[in-house]
């Protein structure tokens, strides 16, 4: 189904501000399309992002129409703990996804 | 000069009736070639509903301009992915941070485009992201600091081939 892509070094220092990106396939149909006969297109996107870490929130976005397909999002956080980092997306029509990596710091 | 005075004056009063008529031919010609666009395309966000929107966020705090760098490409060939990046100055610390970001637009359907929390934690108030742009606009980055304080930027782009203009399913 939905495929998300996380890039995050798995191995930081810590104390280390490391980058992470994320990347999720979804079509993020904003609504405002018709089809050739003009129905309109319903909003099909995906709301809300959140990560957290060692279940605690880093970060959280909520996204809107203007977002291009397939998100991309990209932020940072402090090294703290070896643990999980773990990613949720959700959307319209019950969308949800979540996305689990887990980092060793040294 | 009375005389010519007049003249003049009834040379104008003449003049509405046919820049009335102008009006009239131009705006039912206007109006019928939009016709059809209006029915295919929604209401368009303007500058009014941006400042709607950037005061929902802000409510009644000043908004200063700076420490925030919004980052887009000047001129844009297909408004359906424009990547862009927002970096704000701050130390990051826990009694110093970024709380949130905010990016308007002003001609895409809807004035926001995407809003960020951020904390602490973060490190480095910086994110990217990739969005869609109707038209040629200005874009718009609030940043929300820990004290309360706004800041904002905002950035012109060319678009050369908006987004949602592609052929419809």
């Amino acid at each position: 189904m939905a495929r998300s892509l996380i890039k995050v070094s798995p191995n930081p220092r810590r104390g280390e501000v490391m980058e992470i990106k994320t990347l999720i396939s979804h079509e993020m149909e904003t609504g405002f399309r018709h089809t050739n006969t003009g129905t309109a297109i319903p909003r099909d996107i995906i709301t809300t992002f959140v990560a957290t870490y060692n279940g605690e929130e880093i970060f959280a976005a909520q996204l809107y129409p203007a977002i291009a397909a397939n998100p991309f999002i990209t932020f940072y956080t402090v090294a703290r703990d070896s643990g999980v980092l773990e990613f949720r997306w959700t959307g319209d029509n019950g969308y949800a996804v979540s996305e689990q990596v887990k980092i060793t710091v040294a | 000069m009375v005389e010519s005075g007049r003249g003049k004056g009834r040379a104008g009063a003449q003049l509405p009736s046919t820049r009335r008529e102008v009006m009239r031919f131009a705006g039912a010609l206007s109006l019928g070639s939009l016709l059809p666009c209006l029915a295919v395309r929604p209401a368009r966000a303007t500058p009014v509903s941006v400042k709607a929107a950037i005061a929902t966020v802000i409510g009644d705090a000043k908004l200063n301009s700076g420490r925030v760098k919004l980052e887009i490409p000047p001129l844009v060939e297909n408004g359906n992915t424009v990547a862009c990046s927002v970096a704000v100055e701050s130390p990051m610390t826990e009694t110093d941070y970024v709380k949130a970001i905010h990016i308007f637009n002003e001609k895409n359907p809807q004035p926001n485009v995407i809003s960020v929390k951020l904390g602490p934690r973060a490190g480095r108030a910086v994110i990217a992201t990739r969005i869609r742009l109707s038209d040629s606009q200005t874009v718009t980055a609030i940043a929300q600091m820990s004290d309360g304080s706004f800041w904002s930027t905002s950035v012109e782009v060319l678009i050369t081939l908006g987004a949602c203009l592609e052929d419809p399913l």
